[in-house]
């Protein structure tokens, strides 16, 4: 089991939304993780220092909120290695092919209304969804 | 040099934002979609926040002519629905499901210590790069028929 956090969850999603329309208006880019992320596996594209900046950012924060407050955020991850390596290797090739991921289509997409992205985060939702059942209720777990 | 502490800090205000939303819990987001079991609504107002903002956020913005530090707003432009795209975020939603970490809630992960975010990243990365390579090769056999 997990806690209900509504107010904490809206906090950070609005957090999640001004980060990807602040790197809108300062770099004109969307803030899709799996965008920034592939351009930065080499072959490096020429505009690698932003992108690294950002992903040095987004590891930071956590660590700065840990380290500085000493608030807890929870963790958990009940998946074993094995596995995760396997939904590693799928969930990033499915992203790249598929041009993104929940940041990409799921938040930055899906605001512009785009007819891609709304497909994409349906697809995702959908797929995922189904997975999560047949491991929790008809395979009974990993 | 500003352009590149912007983005730090920019990317600063996004890993608060997953790692207080909850985003970077494997547990809690496969709870979302759980609906059968234990289910977790919070990832809906994860979703919920981020999208009022952004869509908000982003009239105003692209009313502007140019972005602070470029000429230009990169915008994708395609609007087709093709194979790629489907299938794609198809497979993504399975290793989404299997695991509960998504690339944008996994790189924040990083920054808490554990293992399993560093196993997941290592992966996802190896999967990008493989898928990179294999579209470039179907890309090359491609343009070798056509000529």
């Amino acid at each position: 089991m997990t806690e209900f956090t509504p107010w904490l969850s809206l906090l950070g999603g609005s957090l999640i939304g001004l980060a990807a329309v602040l790197l809108m208006a300062f770099h004109g880019r969307i803030a899709g993780m799996t965008g920034i992320l592939s351009a930065l596996i080499p072959p490096l594209s020429s505009d690698w220092g932003w992108r690294a900046a950002f992903i040095v950012g987004a590891i930071g924060a956590p660590a700065l909120i840990v380290g500085l407050t000493g608030y807890t955020i929870p963790f958990e991850s009940p998946t074993p290695a094995p596995w995760l390596i396997v939904g590693g290797l799928i969930a990033g090739a499915g992203a790249y092919f598929g041009s993104g991921c929940t940041s990409g289509h799921g938040v930055c997409g899906m605001a512009r209304v785009s007819p891609r992205s709304i497909v994409a985060t349906l697809t995702f939702m959908a797929s995922t969804a189904i997975t999560v059942f047949v491991i929790r209720h008809v395979i009974g777990g990993l | 040099m500003t352009r590149i502490f912007s983005a730090l800090v920019i990317g600063l205000i996004f890993g608060a934002g997953i790692a207080l939303s909850g985003m970077a819990n494997p547990a809690k987001v496969l709870n979302f979609f759980d609906i059968a079991g234990s289910w977790d609504p919070s990832l809906a107002f994860v979703m919920g926040g981020a999208l009022v903002v952004t869509a908000i956020g982003y009239t105003f913005v692209l009313k502007r002519k140019a972005p602070v530090f470029d000429r230009l707003f990169h915008l994708p432009t395609r609007r087709d629905i093709d194979l790629p795209l489907l299938a794609g975020s198809a497979v993504f939603g399975i290793g989404w499901g299997i695991t509960g970490f998504c690339p944008g809630g996994a790189i924040p992960a990083l920054g808490l210590g554990y293992s399993d975010a560093w196993v997941f990243v290592g992966s996802m990365v190896a999967g990008i790069a493989l898928a990179r390579i294999a579209r470039h090769t179907m890309a090359a056999r491609a343009a070798g028929k056509a000529v």
